[in-house]
């Protein structure tokens, strides 16, 4: 659990980020939105005590972040950043090492540490532990620089437009990847995003910041239903609405009883997409797949219009 | 075999030197032409090759001086404790390499007397110069995303120092060194001029004597040093950038 209490910063009497409170609940993914130079990057180095607060206070799991030196607490926080920030001199095991050679780990819990998350990243151990960051493509340096994130088993993961470099095909699957190994790890995640359908793709709550002020912290579908100020609606986008209420939840999460036709999805898609799927095939219902091929049930176009319908 | 052809020419250019410092005698009827009336061709008032060696240890000495003075203040200069230091300890190294070595040599000899030390003094503060630039491009041109994952990886000051920092740096440091290291190789000619034991004898004893081969065969092998040290250093810089997986540099 991350607790910010009454955080503000300020630059030469400029306040980047003016008096933010908010609970982060420990094992979910909290995503902070905002135009650029909202504070929401600012409020996110504070956490890790990049940037030192100018008041206020934030405390792990209870214990204030300034109870130990600054590169102490970062050793114990993941953190991820855009244009993945890889060493360029260490190769990619090294550079997944960082952290636990900074802890002083034994050489033989490293290495099972390093193949271990090359391998849940989807790198073979065997043909990337020992290549130099430049010799990787975009993706995989993106990848390299989450797991370097991870590698110390931090249980929070601070991101900070961690795909914001990526093209949008490697983007998708870099989301999906992240929200498996979350579910998976259980990391408290906090990452930061300009980018709406991100934001509404990952996270369990969204915190909407606006001129350094946190103006909205809730559920994604509180946000769409209820948007504090007009910046959120803006934010959200009017014409959006339904479509956003839809990608928050999974295709599984809409399965009716009953048969259908056709080429199934898997329970894993959002709405959106299963939507999507269904206008494109011209198709009323479409059945649903678990991961081992067991038929679920059904999708329909009435219920996800329904489902899309402004909530009462 | 045409990527050979420049490995093989030092090669050979370095084959030449060695034998021309051990069995100078070897290149006699070379220089010959050169001299009038019977004059000695090969330099005959001292062994070329320890004299060489004494002008390689002269700059050895005074650029590992330049080396540590220049790295350390570009270090210090660019830790936010010394950054508002930066502008003097430019302007002193900036003077350093401004101010001729032939008058820091003519200054320090009532101090220091005759010999090695005024010398070493000169080639010192002339060498300063393009390590401190180097060093200091080097420190402050480093990516901003790195040196950000860096701090965010819980590394101290210290350990982003040794560990990221100076090895980023390291190409460009390096191509500073060389350029002193080839700076002070020419310019230690001039200690012979307050009996320091260089190569610069060779050729003062040649304009004394008005012998061309004597003046020839003292630059000749400060060039082919200079020639030989830098290429030596550019393949080190170059190893040093592709491991760093920087774009290499000509």
């Amino acid at each position: 659990m991350i607790e910010i209490d009454g955080i503000t910063k300020r630059y030469d009497g400029n306040t980047v980020v003016n008096n933010v409170s908010m609970m982060i609940e420990p094992r979910t993914v909290t995503v902070i939105v905002g135009t650029s130079g909202s504070g929401k990057t600012t409020l996110l180095r504070m956490i890790n005590r990049l940037v030192e607060p100018t008041s206020g206070a934030i405390r792990l799991d209870g214990e204030d972040n300034r109870s130990m030196p600054g590169f102490e607490l970062r050793r114990r926080i993941g953190y991820a950043i855009q244009g993945h920030g890889l060493f360029p001199h260490r190769t990619v095991a090294q550079n997944i090492a960082t952290v636990p050679v900074l802890l002083g780990w034994d050489r033989a819990r490293i290495d099972a540490k390093v193949a271990e998350l090359l391998t849940l990243f989807q790198l073979d151990p065997a043909a990337f532990a020992n290549r130099f960051p430049h010799e990787l493509s975009g993706g995989q340096q993106q990848r390299v620089g989450v797991a370097r994130a991870l590698a110390a088993e931090p249980k929070v993961l601070l991101m900070d437009e961690p795909f914001g470099a990526l093209d949008p095909i490697i983007r998708a699957k870099a989301q999906a990847d992240l929200l498996a190994i979350q579910s998976l790890l259980g990391t408290t995640i906090v990452l930061v995003t300009h980018d709406m359908d991100e934001a509404f793709h990952l996270a369990h709550k969204i915190a909407v910041m606006d001129k350094g002020a946190l103006v909205q912290y809730g559920k994604p579908a509180e946000l769409v239903k209820d948007p504090a100020t007009e910046f959120v609606q803006t934010l959200i986008g009017t014409s959006e609405r339904p479509f956003r209420l839809l990608s928050i939840e999974t295709a599984g999460d809409a399965v009716e009883p009953g048969p259908a036709d056709g080429k199934p999805l898997a329970e894993t898609i959002s709405q959106r997409d299963a939507l999507s799927e269904l206008l494109w095939s011209g198709r009323a219902a479409v059945p649903v797949v678990a991961a081992d091929g067991t038929v679920l049930g059904k999708v329909t176009l009435e219920g996800l219009t329904r489902r899309a319908a402004k909530p009462q | 075999m045409r990527v050979l052809i420049p490995y093989l020419l030092r090669l050979a250019l370095l084959v030449i030197l060695i034998a021309f410092l051990v069995v100078p005698g070897w290149f006699d009827p070379l220089l010959k032409p050169l001299v009038r009336d019977n004059a000695p061709a090969i330099y005959n008032q001292g062994s070329l090759l320890t004299l060489t060696l004494l002008h390689l240890r002269t700059v050895a000495i005074a650029t590992t001086g330049a080396i540590l003075v220049a790295v350390t203040l570009a270090i210090l200069v660019t830790r936010p404790f010394g950054a508002e230091f930066l502008p003097l300890s430019r302007s002193l190294v900036n003077i350093g390499q401004t101010f001729p070595p032939v008058a820091v040599l003519a200054l320090a000899v009532p101090i220091l007397g005759f010999g090695e030390k005024p010398t070493l003094v000169a080639l010192f503060l002339y060498g300063l110069l393009p390590i401190f630039e180097n060093t200091l491009t080097g420190l402050t041109t480093l990516p901003s995303s790195v040196m950000e994952a860096a701090r965010g990886s819980g590394m101290t000051d210290r350990q982003r120092l040794f560990k990221v920092e100076l090895p980023l740096a390291m190409p460009v440091i390096l191509a500073g060194i060389r350029l002193s290291v080839v700076i002070s190789l020419a310019t230690a000619t001039i200690g012979s001029t307050v009996a320091a034991k260089t190569l610069g004898e060779v050729i003062i004893a040649g304009l004394q004597s008005n012998n061309i081969a004597f003046v020839l065969q003292g630059g000749l092998i400060v060039g082919a040093l200079a020639v030989l040290i830098y290429d030596g250093f550019s393949a080190i810089e170059h190893v040093l950038a592709r491991r760093a997986g920087l774009p290499a540099r000509a």
